[in-house]
This record gives C-alpha cells, structure tokens and sequence, in this order.
C-alpha cells in the first residue's frame, strides 16, 4: 500500500534484529500493542495492518503524510478546565505551540461563567467555600459552649457569600488567563468542534467562526449537570451550574437527588439555616461504600435536612415568580402508586453529569464514543481510537471524575506526548473526600467491593467509633 | 509512730522502723505492679490485666505549689493534651467568629468568658477521670490513690492522702510517674507568684494579662491560645524557640503568633518577680539588646521552661533502679527494662524516649504483652509523628532538615518546599504568609523521604496521615505519584515540586 502511495518505508523485522524481543516489549509499553506489523506514521503511531488500511480510508493516512508544518499548533486542547489547563501548560512549558479553546454554554437560566472549567467555577472551590460557611454556622454554635458570648441567633446572609465566593472565583479565573498568556498558550473564548481531521471549528459568543489546525488533540470538555425530562425542569430548576452564583437566596429547597453533589449541596444550604429536603430515588452515594454512605445522611438527617426516600419527580409547576419565587412539585413514590406534592421556593437538581462529547464534531472524525453514557473509551495512555485524539478529565470511560486525577492525567499525557516519557497515569487508589457536614474520606475499596474481588472470608474489617 | 508534716505524706521507712502491725500481713502482691495512672501507666495495666496478669496500678498527684490537683488519667488527661486542645479549640472558634462575617454570618466581634470554658473543660476532664476509674474496674485492675516509693526491689509502699500506708509487692514492677514542670527556683518570686500548665487548665478565673516564660511547645501553645482568647500575652524566650524541632519551622510557627499579637522578648531573662500592692505582678528581666534591665506588669506569670521526670520521691536507690545524672530521668534499654531486670519504665520518666502520650500507650501495650509472654515485639521510636498545637499548627514526622543535612551532608539531602494559601483563607482574608510546607528527602533516586513538615490548619490530621507512608518507607517518587483530595491543605504535600536547591519562587499559585 505504501509503495502505492510512493511513500518510502523505513522496515525493521524483529526476528532479524539481536534484541528483537526488547525492542518488542517497549513498543508493547509505548504502543500498546504486541503484534506485527506495528506502524508509524510521521511518528504517530497508526497501529496494526486493519488500523493504518482504515485510516487510509479516512483519509487520515494522507494527512499524517503531509509535512508537519502544515499544521498550525502542536497541539489544541479543547476544554479549559482543570484537565485541558494542565495539559496545555505543560506541553507549552516542553516548548510546544499550544491553544485552549474554551466556552460555557449558558445554563438555561441563563447563568456563565469565565476559564477555569467546573472546578473552579461551579464546582471544587465555590463547593467548598459554601461547605465552609455553613461549618462556620456549626462553629458559632459551639463557641458559645467554649465561652465566647453572644446570645442572640445569627442570621446568614446569602448575597455576602455569594459575593465573597464570586469575587474569589473571578480571582482564579484571571490567574489561569495570565498564568496561560505567561506561558505563551493561545486562548480562545470559543465553541470548538470537529470538521474533518486535524481542523477545528472555533465559533465566539458573536456567531464568528475561524478554523485551526493542529498535529495532536486532547478532548477535555467535561460535563454539565443533567435534567430529569420531566415538565418544567428546564424553566423552573436550577442545577449546580446556577447555585454558585445564584444571586439570591435559594430559600426552602427541594434536592433531586443523591449522588455527592446533591448531598453537599443539600448539606451546605441547611448549614446556612434553610429548609432543605433531599429527593432520593433509591440508595445514597452509589459507588461508594454503603455502611459510610447512610452514616453520612443520617447525621444529616439529625441535623435538620429532610429525606424522602424512594420518590421521583414527575413535575414542577411555578406557581409564584419572583427571586425566589414559589414551585410546585410533585412527585411519585417508587414502590407504589402515592404521589406527593409539596411547595418549595427552589428545586435543585442534581442527578448525575453528562459528557460534552455530542456535539464537538467527533462523528465527523470517527472517534468513538460510548452511545449510552456520552463517555469517550482510550487506552491506558489516554488515546481515543483516533490515533491523534486524546482525552483526560470527567468524560473518559471508565477513569474518576476528579479535578486531580484529571489535572495529573493532563500533565503525563503532555510529557509523553512531547518529551518522550512512558509514565502513564495511575488511577488506582486514588483518595477522595465527600464534603458533606460531617465529611466522608475514603482511598481504595469500599467494603462491598473488597467483598467482591477478594470473598468475604478473606478480609477483616476493624472499626471505631470515636467521638472527636 | 512516725510523725507527718502536714498533709503531705512522706516516703515510707525502711523494713526496721516501726510499722503498723498491719502492715506485713496485709501486704499485697501482685504480678504487675504500675506506678503512674498516666498514658503509659495505665495502657500497660490494662493489657496486662486483660492478658490474665493480678494487677495494681497506683496513682498520686502531688498538688502544685499552688495547690491544684486531679484526678486519675496523667499529665495527658489532665494538665496536658486534653485540656490544652479544647482551650486551643476555644482560642480557634475564636477566629472562626471573626472568619464569619466574611462568609455571610452578621456577627458582631463577641467577647470571650474564661469561666465558661474552664468550667466546661474541667468537667470533661472529670468526666474522663471517672471513665478511666470505670475502665481499670472493668478490667479488674486494683486501683490505689497513693503516693508510692520502694522499700526494695520487689516491695513499695504507697501512702494516701489520709495517711494511711499501704504494702505492694509485685514480680514486675513498670514505673510511668511522669513529669512535672519545672520552677525556676533560683528566680526570687518564682514559686510563690508564679503558676505553670499544672495550675493553668484549672484557673476558675481569667489569667488576666500574661508573661510566659520558656520556648518549649507548652509556652507556645499556652500563649497561643491565650492571645486567641483575647488576652494580652508575651513570651520570654532566653534563646531559640521549639528546641530541638526544625527551626525554619519554629520560626515561622512564632511570625504567625507575633502577626496575631502575641509579645515577644526575645533573649531575655527574668530575674525577680514582685507582687505590687493591687495584687498585679512586677516582673524584672535582663535584656541582652539594651544591656540593661526592664520590667513589666501582668496579672499572671506562667513558667513553662521544661518538665522534671518524678523519681526524686520514688526512693530509686532502694530498688537500685539507676537515672541518668544530667535529666535525672530513669535509663532505660529496648525493652524499657531498667538496670534491675523486673523493673521498667515508660513514658516521660523513661530517659530518651520522645514524651508523647500515644508513645508511652503503645510501648505500655507492648511491655505488657511482652511480660505476658504474648509477643516479642519492641517499641519502634523511629518516625513518630507529633504535632504542636499553636494558633497556626505545626505537624511533623521524621528528621528536621538540620539533623538530615548533620547525618547524610547537604549534598545527599533535597529539600522540596512550598507556601500554600488553605481555600478557606481567601473569602475570610486570613494572611497565609506562614502557611508552608516542606519534605526532607534523600538526593538519590527514589528519594527517600525523610521528614515531613506542615504549618497550617489542622496540621495534625494531615500530618496523621501523612505519617503512614513515612513509616512504609515513602519516596518522592512515591509522593509524586500520589493523587490529591481537591481542595485540601493536605493534597499540597503531594503536589510538593520546588526544591529549596532550584532556588526558584516556592508560592503556590492557582489549582
């Protein structure tokens, strides 16, 4: 096929070669694959015989063939979150061309924000700043106990923390700017998506559209909270995405949901002193060890939150406007055919997150993603199915959705794309903390799972309880 | 009949004086005698109680010159660990109040009451009195509220507090008495105006405006959470403050505490204390800058320059169980054996041991298991984690960078550092100048870790855990590896990448 092309071929057979089998094992280590032929292209590595006919097809073989100077970067990171900074910075600090595109879609309520991704924005650091606030409230209680003398109940005031909060943010936001025009990457406040290989689309708040080009990809464009698909939960609900900077105060709140999100967030606004319930379709914290997950909610319980266990809802209707204003929810159980209604000032749904994966042009491409969960599947170096396309952070298959995870992920990644380390990033046992009013930290299996890949009868587990 | 001086009860007699004609048949004996109801005392009375061992522990508190006294439980439960903490805790809330307003709580400044909080901890600390009465009942351990000293190897007599005298003999004999604070006696006004921890914990009263006197971690602490309180504080320090701990360290530890206003006289010795007529205190000291003398007023001074092991009354001579001459602590060997073979001691008594509550706990099990024939295993005093509890927290495990660099040269040491700001500062507009971190490491590849030092908040969970991979033998390649919690102080330690060597900014900027 090569000579086809009048493409010249540099060949190494391995069983005629002195160190075959080594060099065999490192292309294993770097590639992946342990068969022949092993090809690379301009090197990028094709893959096997079946890979380098199919792109070939494509049309991505000719593209690689093409001179490197035909691109414009090295490298275009699409997601300006904690992953795609990290990436990007350090591939820019390795002396590569490098651009950022990032751009927020407007929640439906209508709410933005600046570079920095969920973490930053609408999720770590506001999280735990509010998280905060309401230990704070928990704290002036014991106070008194310890002697300080005050007597009358504090009140919370919404519009301070939340300014407080965004003024922080707004600091981070701009230290990420000035931290990537230091290091010399191109950021662009821009939608990118895919029209054919290699090439991006990059459109700006004002419709303007412009193209760039580049050898090497990496897809960091995270998630955004889900909506259930019920009447009125796009008009009348707020998600995570609008808490943080909700400018008013969320007044009685109804939490859909159970996952992290829903039970800080639950936790936090009753700490500030409002009336939260929490929504739960069926069991708290799937994923993480159940013995933990209901100690963590019934101490909320015994702090005031309200659960209603095994409902879903099945519609919010607004029935007064205003900042906040007043909704009806109504709601059915799972078991059997009670329905309830209740009247709340905010409903916030947190049911899970959903990959931006959908609509960034992968189809146009070929690269793979996984129909049911949006999620992008790569090898354990991070590799999409294409081979010049690279993933890190919330939307991989399979891996953690922690800034962490995906900040070192980034960093690795770049090394080994541009200064030819091998060291992979490791996900296992990576710690991980719950910040609900009495916090959960956990690193490695959860009970049920230690059960499940080693059989009870060889585990012991020891506990304590302890009263700090 | 012996004649005692007040209340207090002397040591007992030799065998040839007069005893009550009791005396020899209601002498008690035992497998294991506990000299000390402290961490250690009690720990290994305990273990050994539960492995099947007769039992005694006695337990005698000496009142302080100023008359305070407790109950069952040691230095830890207390004067010391316990009641410093909550008052630490008090002192932090205190901060917290202030933190408040910026997060949206309308809170105006509230002033502190000292009579609530130590009727508060001092009722806790009862609490755990009766909690480890209830405990060695439990556990069928005899308990006697007396004042012990040998009568010779296997024989003590004990001496309660209404005089009565009672004989224990025992096959093993463990010593954890302690220490208490030392007086600077030789300072005219030292004993009687002064008070130390001892008397601190227990004040029903404020102490009013302050001078402390010493450097070691109970002066830092104790000032600390004073000036937390709202009190006005100084601290006299002769020469360099947390002997013995990493002193970039110390140093930042006493900047943190200067910015929140505590005093400080640095280089300074007192040499009289005088009661003025209004009852305050006139404190006269040298200070070496000036060459010349200065005094001062306070409502209270506070000695905390070292504590003395408790042997001097224990009557060692007659058991034959030999002190070091210089801390007249009692020597010790592995097994904490002393120089008689059924004799042992543990805790801060015992000569070279760090004097730590969870140490003395655990080389108090391990004895006990060891004299129960249940194990061979020895105290392993190597890279025990320990955290100082001033207003900005100090936790370390392993070397200091002075000791790595004096055992293996600065060459073969890498120091990696970094100044982090804790999220929670931010909205509160805390200054984090002295929130910093630093990993002592080997040069050579993997870089094993040899000391790791944190100052900031909550410096000892982080360092607890911290502490497990120290003693696994952690590398910096391993550190490297290590993912971080988001957003956490402690996640800064795994992110830790500026070596002192590169020379470059070690600030911590962004996520």
């Amino acid at each position: 096929m090569f000579s086809s092309l009048g493409v010249e071929c540099n060949i190494l057979e391995l069983d005629q070669v002195d160190d075959g089998a080594n060099v065999q094992e490192v292309l294993s280590e770097i590639t992946n694959q342990r068969t022949v032929p092993n090809i690379f292209v301009n090197k990028v590595h094709m893959g096997g015989c079946d890979r380098t006919f199919q792109a070939h097809q494509s049309g991505l073989l000719q593209k690689l063939l093409q001179e490197d100077s035909a691109y414009e970067y090295d490298l275009i990171v699409i997601g300006g979150g904690s992953g795609g900074l990290a990436c990007a910075q350090e591939a820019a600090i390795l002396g590569k061309k490098v651009m950022v595109l990032d751009f927020v879609v407007p929640t439906p309520q209508g709410t933005s924000w600046g570079l920095g991704g969920t973490c930053v924005n609408v999720g770590c650091v506001p999280k735990k700043l509010m998280h905060q606030a309401a230990l704070l409230g928990q704290e002036l209680k014991d106070a008194r106990k310890f002697g300080w003398e005050y007597s009358h109940q504090v009140k919370h005031n919404w519009e301070t923390m939340i300014e407080a909060i965004q003024n922080h943010i707004g600091s981070l936001n701009w230290g990420y700017r000035l931290s990537l025009r230091e290091k010399a990457v191109t950021y662009v406040n821009s939608y990118g998506e895919f029209v054919e290989h290699h090439k991006i689309k990059a459109t700006n708040r004002k419709g303007q559209e412009t193209y760039y080009t580049a050898r090497k990809f990496v897809l960091a464009t995270g998630q955004r909270p889900r909506y259930l698909g019920i009447p009125g939960d796009k008009e009348y609900c707020i998600t995570s995405d609008d808490l943080f900077s909700l400018p008013y105060c969320p007044g009685k709140t109804l939490v859909v949901g159970a996952s992290y999100v829903a039970l800080e967030c639950g936790g936090f606004l009753a700490g500030i002193g409002l009336d939260v319930t929490i929504m739960v379709r069926s069991i708290l914290l799937r994923g993480f060890d159940q013995e933990m997950a209901e100690k963590v909610g019934s101490y909320m319980e015994q702090h005031g939150v309200k659960f209603l266990r095994k409902f879903v809802p099945v519609m919010v209707q607004q029935l007064e406007k205003g900042s906040p204003g007043k909704l009806k929810v109504v709601a059915k159980s799972t078991e059997g055919p009670e329905t309830i209604e209740e009247i709340y000032n905010t409903v916030l749904l947190a049911i899970g997150r959903a990959s931006c994966t959908r609509k960034i042009g992968l189809e146009k491409i070929g690269v793979k993603v996984n129909e049911k969960s949006g999620k992008i599947p790569v090898n354990d170096v991070e590799q999409t199915n294409v081979p010049y396309v690279y993933a890190v952070g919330d939307i991989l298959e399979g891996k953690l959705e922690l800034t962490p995870i995906a900040i070192q992920a980034g960093k690795l990644l770049a090394r080994r794309l541009f200064a030819g380390s091998l060291e992979k990033c490791d996900y296992v046992n990576v710690p991980t903390t719950v910040f609900t009013p009495l916090e959960y930290g956990c690193c490695g299996l959860s009970e049920e799972k230690a059960i499940e890949v080693h059989r009870k009868e060889n585990l012991e587990v020891r506990l304590s309880i302890t009263q700090p | 009949m012996r004649h005692l001086v007040g209340s207090v009860p002397q040591t007992c007699p030799g065998p040839s004086s007069h005893l009550s004609p009791l005396s020899s048949a209601g002498r008690q004996n035992y497998d294991l005698l506990v000299i000390g109801g402290g961490s250690g005392g009690l720990a290994c009375a305990k273990e050994a109680a539960q492995l099947g061992k007769k039992v005694a522990v006695v337990d005698y508190v000496e009142p302080s010159p100023r008359g305070t006294r407790w109950g069952l439980g040691g230095t830890c439960v207390n004067v010391g660990c316990i009641p410093k903490k909550l008052m630490h805790q008090a002192a932090l809330l205190g901060g917290m109040v202030r933190d408040a307003p910026h997060y949206g709580w309308a809170l105006q400044p509230v002033p502190h009451d000292w009579t609530t909080m130590a009727e508060a901890v001092q009722n806790h600390v009862k609490s755990l009195n009766w909690g480890h009465r209830v405990q060695l009942q439990d556990r069928k351990v005899t308990y006697f509220n007396i004042k012990a000293s040998f009568v010779d190897a296997h024989m003590v007599c004990g001496v309660s507090k209404g005089r009565k005298e009672t004989l224990l003999s025992a096959e093993h004999i463990v010593i954890a008495t302690g220490g208490r604070p030392r007086y600077p006696t030789h300072i005219e006004g030292a004993l009687e105006y002064g008070i130390t921890s001892d008397d601190l914990f227990w004040l029903k009263e404020s102490p009013g405006k302050t001078l402390v006197v010493g450097a070691s971690y109970v002066a830092l602490e104790c000032a600390g959470f004073l000036t937390g309180l709202g009190l006005d504080t100084t601290v006299m320090i002769r020469s360099i403050p947390l002997r013995g701990f990493d002193q970039q360290m110390s140093s930042l530890v006493t900047e943190y505490m200067a910015s929140q206003g505590t005093r400080f006289l640095r280089g300074c010795t007192p040499s009289r204390v005088q009661r003025l007529p209004d009852g305050q205190l006139q404190v006269t000291w040298e200070d070496p800058s000036s060459g010349k003398e200065d005094t001062g007023t306070f409502n209270t001074v506070l000695w905390a320059i070292g504590r003395i092991p408790e042997t001097r009354s224990l009557n060692l001579e007659k058991a034959g169980v030999h002190t070091s001459p210089t801390s007249q602590k009692i020597l010790v060997d592995a097994q904490e054996t002393t120089s008689v073979p059924h004799i042992y001691a543990i805790g801060d008594v015992a000569e070279g041991r760090p004097e730590l509550t969870p140490t003395a706990i655990m080389a108090g099990k391990l004895l006990a298991q060891r004299l129960c024939g249940q194990s061979s295993d020895v105290m392993d005093y190597e890279n025990v984690p320990t955290t100082v509890f001033t207003p900005l927290e100090y936790g370390c495990v392993g070397l200091s960078e002075e000791e790595a660099v004096a055992r293996h040269g600065e060459e073969h040491v890498e120091v990696y550092h970094a100044y982090y700001k804790p999220l929670e500062f931010t909205v509160a507009e805390r200054d984090a100048s002295q929130c910093y971190i630093k990993m002592v490491c080997l040069r050579k590849p993997p870089q094993l870790v040899l000391g790791l030092h944190f100052l900031g908040p909550n410096a000892g969970e982080v360092t607890q855990g911290f502490a497990l991979g120290i003693k696994c033998g952690a590398s910096y390649a391993q550190v490297m590896r290590t993912v971080g919690i988001h957003p956490t102080c402690a996640e800064e330690v795994a992110k830790l990448r500026i070596s002192k060597r590169s020379g470059l900014d070690p600030t911590v900027t962004g996520c």
